[in-house]
């Protein structure tokens, strides 16, 4: 266990390290374009506005109330998905690397949270640009935000650390994660709203990525957010943290010998 | 002081293929209470077997042995990457290991760019790498190519910025895999100069090599590996003659 813990410290001392790499995991996919990294602001931008149209329509929305709530609640399911997925190749992708390089395994687990972060800053002003639009001032609730924003990458470490470790030993976990979260963006309230199912199923209250998006898009919105979602949150963080560092501490030695 | 020991190290890779990778036949093994996972279970390759070694300052070790033998894995242990599956690994003081020349080159990046990322790759502080930036720059002789990315660079041109960075840090250990040489006649003869000046400042040095002129030349003491033992350890020329008698060149 402690050799664990020693590792996602030493993984934190190499921060210029993986701020460089994923920088450059950024830059190097847009590299040459005239927008270069915007595109990922663009392309946000086209799907909130045509998802926001049709399904405002469909669902007969009030637009100035469910386009703001779409566009928070879509960019903030890019974020989660963006960790889950990307998380179950962080030691695959790296595979390379951790055969020729004596750095703590962590450091790649950090490079993937910086990378989502930096996308997800992109994808954020499209949030802006709704809410100016639409003059949605959510005020000083909206810091709330900020410490959400923190647990959710707390749980999207500890997710990378547990899918990375179990995807590089078996590796069909991958396509069954990435099945898994497609599913679940259409289980969970992102393009429609709680209050539009009827009778407040256990679809919702046993959903973790219900809590997880809350948590967020409350404050965005102007609202705060329910206890209980900070509490299911909390509860979420601790046991998968306990889970992912169990793995971690019994198989981390493995991961040179599979990637 | 940098020293190094190896206590009965031994290193076995289980092999995966795709069935036994998959979670599928680990489920179907479970459900019929393991008798395809017994048909199916990994092969595994021993890579180190009970390896016993020890080296103090100043020495210069070369690995010698067939492909195959063990001198890579053996270079992994000793940079900490493989944690070994029985047996103790020991190595104090700060490693360096030049495995793979080209290791995190990004080829859209320019030839300063690189440097300070393959800097920060070896273990250097970002301030390190600027402050041997212009020693760095001007031993690549590649002048205003630096600013350009390093896709437009020859070969020659890529494996001097990459040796340029690797041979500018001071490690107490350093370790070698075979086939570091760069560019053309004059840069290799400035490159052999530098890897002397380079080697020269390590405390403990191990070069795995086929070359014999090489390990002669570098080393004060040799090991040689045999399907992942060592079944030789001494001085150069008694190993070096041991091996040649093996492979019936000498």
């Amino acid at each position: 266990m402690s050799r664990a813990m020693g590792d996602i410290v030493g993984g934190w001392r190499r921060r210029v390290l993986w701020g460089t790499m994923g920088l450059h995991d950024i830059r190097q996919r847009y590299r040459r374009s005239i927008l270069g990294p915007f595109w990922i602001t663009l392309s946000m931008g086209i799907m909130v506005g045509a998802l926001g149209l049709l399904y405002g329509t469909i669902f007969k929305q009030d637009i100035h109330d469910y386009l703001p709530f779409l566009a928070a609640g879509f960019i903030l399911w890019g974020l989660i998905s963006g960790l889950i997925t990307d998380g179950t190749q962080v030691f695959i992708g790296a595979g390379g690397l951790i055969r020729q390089l004596p750095a703590p395994l962590s450091t790649h687990v950090y490079r993937l949270l910086w990378s989502n972060l930096i996308t997800f800053a992109h994808n954020a002003l499209i949030f802006v640009v709704v809410a100016l639009w639409f003059g949605l001032n959510p005020g000083w609730t909206a810091l709330l935000a900020l410490p959400a924003l923190a647990i959710l990458l707390l749980n999207g470490f500890w997710m990378a650390l547990l899918l990375g470790l179990l995807s590089t030993r078996f590796r069909d976990i991958p396509l069954v994660v990435a099945n898994l979260v497609q599913v679940m963006f259409f289980i969970t309230p992102v393009i429609w709203k709680p209050d539009m199912l009827p009778g407040r199923a256990l679809v919702l209250d046993l959903n973790p990525f219900h809590h997880l998006v809350e948590i967020l898009r409350a404050p965005l919105l102007g609202e705060v957010p329910a206890l209980e979602n900070w509490l299911a949150v909390i509860g979420i963080t601790l046991i998968g943290w306990a889970v992912a560092l169990w793995f971690y501490s019994a198989y981390r030695w493995r991961i040179p010998y599979w990637v | 002081m940098a020293e190094i020991q190896l206590d009965k190290v031994s290193v076995a890779f289980p092999i995966y293929n795709a069935s036994a990778r998959s979670l599928k036949k680990r489920l179907v093994g479970a459900a019929l209470g393991g008798r395809i996972q017994s048909e199916a279970g990994p092969s595994v390759v021993q890579a180190l077997d009970d390896v016993t070694l020890h080296f103090r300052h100043g020495d210069r070790v070369g690995l010698v042995g067939h492909n195959g033998a063990g001198k890579t894995t053996l270079l992994r242990v000793l940079a900490g990457i493989y944690e070994p599956g029985a047996g103790t690994a020991r190595v104090e003081g700060q490693v360096a290991p030049l495995f793979d020349i080209s290791l995190g080159m990004d080829q859209e990046s320019t030839g300063y760019e690189n440097i300070v990322l393959r800097g920060l790759f070896l273990g250097m502080s970002k301030a390190e790498v600027e402050a041997r930036m212009d020693e760095i720059a001007e031993f690549t002789e590649l002048g205003s190519f630096l600013d350009l990315p390093i896709r437009t660079y020859s070969a020659g041109m890529q494996m001097r910025l990459a040796f340029a960075v690797s041979t500018s840090i001071h490690p107490d250990i350093l370790l070698l895999d075979e086939g570091i040489s760069a560019g053309d006649a004059a840069f290799i003869e400035k490159a052999n100069r530098r890897l002397q000046e380079f080697t020269g400042k390590a405390s403990i040095i191990v070069l795995a090599s086929h070359s014999e002129r090489l390990v002669k030349q570098m080393c004060n003491t040799a090991v040689l590996m045999d399907h992942g033992r060592v079944i030789g350890v001494g001085p150069t020329e008694g190993v070096l003659r041991q091996y040649l008698g093996r492979t019936g060149h000498g």
